[in-house]
């Protein structure tokens, strides 16, 4: 049974950001659909899957890179050929 | 080990016995010519931002990752390198995490299954030679670099530039078995070493290896009981430390302020800290970093590594260990002398290009002194063409120059190395300084310059020349240095000593 | 180079943008108009997915299913609507509004990839691309009467595809008959070694619909509670009309089916959680605001550019994944996958494919659908093939209400080829 605050953590940790409006519907739905989840409870741990491919590999080999100005075309905010982001504190 | 339990109430002060526990875990880049998951070039250093990158690296929808099968044979190198187990089966996996030089979200690291496992690496203990294990190796990505902006007038942001996202990084984590700053330190110093003779990193790059050493200090005897620290003193984790120096000097102060904590009584937190290269102290970090909730999960676009059989094919070239046993027996270095040639690849290289010369002679020269210059000036071996130091070691062997003047020639090559990025040659330098020993010849006649010296020494100090005859041996000696300094010394003083006491018989 | 006029009448929403003027070359799809879905990166031609989150962004690259339909000469003439990013079973969860199905335009098209199958019934293109993850591709084709295949697992490359989950998806073809299909499944089957989850298989085949011999096993499963009577009823007589033609039938179990649905969910969710953190406005996107603090714009720029339908499933998977809640369900999500693996790998010993129902209902009412579970519940027949990686088509085979209802068939790893024989076969026995 998650609660409310239970939800607004999810949130936190997925930093999604969901209002106090919503949160209310949020967490009727998400213990609906937990509860369905509860049926995995009842699955065997086989083992995992193994997986046929393996050791995929590329050579060492330098590809060029994008042209900056293409790295750079969907943001408007560069300075000096960087990115810029928020502060992180 | 005692076998009686240490008995010391809750709110205990230090204890003179109490040990340093410490844990390192080591990200070093590994020399590929491309990054982990994308054809871009490593080669980054030099160029302007956000030029080595693609949609890979960059993390534009819609990209996928491929390995790099290079850094695959590198990171199985440093596993059997490092004595350790080859996993019949690595993974891949996703660290999620949200931060601007993280351009996907999450980092592609390994964490069930990592490549290597339970090894370890032989050091100079500070009781002798010591085995620290080694937990694990993985493979992971780098993520990018952040510069920060603004001040306190202006708003703070932060610039990001993408070229050093996806530079493929090895991950060595060593078991709390290291107990003192010095040893951490040369346990680092085996490692970066050991990197380099596998030709796997090049420990001139900067930032190449980067560190968090974890430290607490615990009542002798109790962590290897408990498993773990006693509750009142936490485990401090020393985040990002880019220097090797860096390294022991935080540690060293954590040491310190661990200590004082201690003996106030107070409850140490387990915690999170910041090295301060400029100050030398550690401060205390974001604290949020203990309650991170990675949520790892195996990489779907990625297959697992099955390359158990690959590691058993590869064969290593010689390591620190072999190369020092090999000086010692192939060219009769001593034992501290054939730990310091074999210290550095680069070093060792350089002693194997002159040592024919005079195998001793040049591990006495480049150990005993060269070193020591080249770290006065800040300069490293690479800087040194061996074809002239060559020249001076030939010099130095057949006598030509005392080993007074053998340093003077060095220093002065070696400023001109860091000046221009060439030098004169050995034999041209102590020419022009006329610093070759004169020879003295046994004839009392003909232009001999020692002999010249001696005989203006003689007539020049009348009191010594009686004092000697007198009986006075010692009076020779200051006509010896009387003679050297005439001769700038470039007379050898058993030469002049002979001369002399002929001259002072005959006279 | 030629090119090809595109000024559709878009009355069913199907198209979020449109060239008017599509660049068209030689080569087997010269002169076709083809539509290609908005999680498909076309450079050069904004690609949404649907999603506020990405308004402006305009890719620097081609996928390589866009690379391989110009080479043949395809002529791209627009980008299709969808559920936001791949989210959903309706088209309905999409920032540009709903798409209409042109059979009831009152009605959904079905999803993710509703323009696609809209854009396809209606005639404005004769062929379309679709990502399938649940049943992406299967649900629109059903809901809309056309053909639509999710090829097998790693014989598409994804290298372009915006991912939702990484797993379970493929890029599929889409058109009104099977032929089309399988001609477009040929250009999109070129290896490329850009996705490390593929295998090299080039399908080459012309559908044969002689199915003399072919064994069909009908799971009970499928024909169970869920199942409205009057689909279940159509799917039947299709199934007899393949009885007809010689092949056998032989009705099976698959007990996995009991977990495949939150085997599905638990491992989309997840997989979308970490695939969808990229979306932070400093490369791409709507700008992050560099006045506020890293995370405040992070959750801001979230909160305002992805869906209700895309916070939930975030959210969801956050959690599937988080500590302490990993065992309960992302480790058991994978091997409930195992099983129903091997249930294909049993049925298959002793049948060539297996079929039924693709939807458990005809197409709803738009606004119809409002309670989450209950849409995924509509999920259940089409997320098997994604779990195990068979492929599986959907092929119209008669109608309910006046309402198109497809077959679905699945088939062995890399056997699409049989899917589509079976397909063929289907779609001839329906217009005898």
């Amino acid at each position: 049974m998650i609660e409310e605050k239970d939800v607004e953590h999810i949130a936190m940790l997925a930093d999604i950001g969901i209002t106090k409006e919503e949160l209310p519907e949020f967490t009727g739905q998400f213990n609906e659909i937990l509860d369905y989840f509860d049926i995995l409870d009842e699955v065997e741990e086989t083992g995992a899957w193994e997986q046929e491919l393996a050791n995929i590999f590329r050579e060492d080999e330098i590809v060029p890179s994008l042209p900056r100005d293409e790295v750079l075309a969907n943001t408007r905010e560069a300075e000096d050929g960087f990115f810029r982001a928020p502060r992180v504190m | 080990m005692s076998a009686t339990p240490v008995t010391q109430p809750a709110n205990t002060g230090l204890a003179i016995d109490d040990e340093v526990i410490i844990g390192l875990e080591i990200h070093c880049q590994l020399d590929t010519k491309t990054k982990l998951f994308c054809g871009c070039s490593t080669d980054y250093r030099d160029d302007p931002a956000n030029t080595h990158v693609c949609p890979i690296c960059l993390g534009l929808p819609g990209s996928l990752p491929r390995v790099n099968r290079k850094a695959v044979e590198y990171a199985l190198r440093v596993g059997k390198a490092l004595n350790c187990g080859i996993a019949p089966e690595a993974e891949f996996a996703r660290k999620n995490y949200f931060y601007p030089d993280l351009d996907k979200g999450f980092q592609i690291t390994q964490y069930d299954k990592p490549i290597a496992v339970k090894g370890y690496l032989d050091i100079e203990g500070d009781d002798g030679e010591k085995r620290v294990r080694i937990t694990r190796v993985h493979m992971e990505e780098d993520p990018g670099r952040l510069v920060h902006k603004g001040a306190a007038d202006r708003p703070k942001y932060t610039l990001v530039d993408y070229n050093r996202a996806g530079i493929p990084l090895i991950e060595i984590v060593t078991e709390p078995d290291l107990r003192s700053p010095k040893e951490a330190r040369r346990f680092l110093n085996k490692l970066r070493a050991t990197l380099e003779y596998l030709g796997v990193f090049d420990s001139e790059k900067e930032g190449s290896l980067r560190v968090d050493a974890n430290i607490s200090i615990q009542p002798k005897g109790w962590f290897e009981r408990e498993g773990k620290g006693k509750a009142d003193r936490g485990r401090v984790e020393i985040k990002n430390i880019s220097s090797y120096k860096g390294v022991e000097k935080a540690l060293t102060f954590e040491i310190t302020r661990q200590k004082n904590l201690i003996r106030r009584g107070q409850k140490l937190e387990s915690a999170t800290r910041h090295f301060v290269e400029t100050r030398g102290v550690t401060t205390s970090s974001r604290s949020k970093e203990m309650e991170q909730d990675y949520r790892y999960f195996p990489e779907p676009d990625l297959r697992p590594l099955r390359v158990c059989d690959w590691a058993m094919e590869i064969v290593l070239p010689e390591l620190p260990d072999a190369r020092r046993a090999r000086f010692m027996d192939q060219y009769g270095c001593s034992p501290i002398h054939a730990r310091t040639l074999t210290g550095e690849l680069k070093l060792a290289e350089f002693y194997e290009k002159v040592a024919d010369i005079d195998t001793v002679l040049a591990a006495t020269w480049i150990a005993d002194t060269l070193l020591g210059e080249l770290n006065y000036r800040d300069m490293g071996i690479t800087l040194v063409p061996p074809e002239q130091f060559r020249e001076l070691l030939v010099l130095l062997r057949e006598g030509s120059v005392t080993d007074k003047s053998g340093v003077e020639v060095l220093r002065i090559l070696l400023d001109q190395l860091k000046e221009t990025g060439s030098c004169e040659g050995a034999r041209a330098c102590v020419d022009r300084l006329g610093l070759r020993i004169i020879v003295a010849t046994p004839t009392l006649t003909g232009e001999d310059p020692v002999m010249e010296a001696a005989r203006e020494a003689i007539a020049e100090q009348p009191q010594a020349v009686a004092d000697y005859r007198a009986g006075r041996k010692e009076a020779l000696n200051f006509l010896v240095g009387q003679v050297m300094k005439k001769t700038r010394g470039c007379a050898k003083p058993g030469d002049v000593n002979k001369v002399l006491a002929r001259l002072l018989e005959e006279g | 180079m030629t090119s090809v006029t595109f000024s559709p009448d878009d009355r069913y929403n199907a198209f979020i943008t449109t060239l008017s003027e599509a660049e068209t070359g030689p080569g087997r799809l010269s002169d076709i108009p083809v539509a290609v879905k908005d999680n498909i990166s076309t450079r050069g031609i904004p690609t949404t997915c649907a999603s506020r989150i990405l308004t402006g962004y305009i890719p620097p690259y081609d996928a390589h299913v866009v690379t391989l339909l110009k080479r043949e000469g395809a002529a791209i003439v627009g980008k299709t609507n969808m559920d936001e990013f791949g989210m959903g079973t309706t088209t309905e969860n999409s920032a540009f509004g709903p798409t209409l199905n042109p059979a009831d335009p009152t009605r959904v098209p079905g999803g993710s990839s509703g323009g696609s199958a809209a854009a396809v019934a209606a005639g404005m293109v004769r062929m379309a691309i679709g990502t399938d993850t649940g049943g992406s591709i299967r649900c629109p084709a059903a809901f809309c009467g056309i053909v639509g295949l999710k090829p097998t697992y790693g014989r598409v490359s994804r290298y372009g595809l915006i991912a939702y989950a990484n797993s379970l998806e493929q890029i599929g073809p889409m058109a009104r008959n099977v032929e089309d299909v399988s001609l477009l499944m040929e250009v999109l089957t070129v290896h490329d070694t850009r996705d490390s989850t593929t295998i090299a298989c080039p399908y080459r085949h012309t559908p044969d619909p002689t199915i003399r011999g072919l064994k069909i096993g009908v799971p009970e499963e499928f024909f169970g509670e869920g199942v409205d009577p009057r689909v279940a009823s159509v799917v039947w007589e299709a199934i007899t009309r393949l009885e007809a033609q010689g092949a056998e039938i032989v009705t099976c179990r698959m007990p996995s089916m009991a977990f495949a649905l939150a085997a599905y969910y638990v491992t989309c969710t997840s997989e979308a959680s970490s695939n969808l953190a990229r979306f932070d406005g400093v490369r791409y996107g709507p700008q992050a605001d560099t006045r506020r603090t890293w995370h405040e714009s992070f959750q801001d720029r979230r909160r305002e550019g992805f869906g209700t339908e895309v916070r939930r499933r975030i959210m969801l998977g956050t959690f599937a994944l988080s500590s302490g809640y990993y065992g309960k369900y992302y480790a058991k999500a994978q091997a409930a996958r195992q099983q129903v693996r091997n249930d294909f790998l049993r049925l298959f010993r002793t049948v060539d494919v297996i079929a039924g129902p693709t939807m458990p209902t005809v197409a709803f009412r738009l606004g119809e659908k409002t309670d989450p579970l209950s849409m995924y519940l509509s999920d259940i027949l089409t997320v098997p093939a994604n779990l195990a990686g068979v492929p599986a088509i959907s092929v119209p085979c008669g109608t309910s209400e006046g309402l198109p209802v497809g077959l679905q068939v699945m088939g062995q790893w890399f056997r699409d080829e049989k899917v589509i024989d079976v397909a063929a076969a289907c779609e001839q026995g329906v217009s005898v």
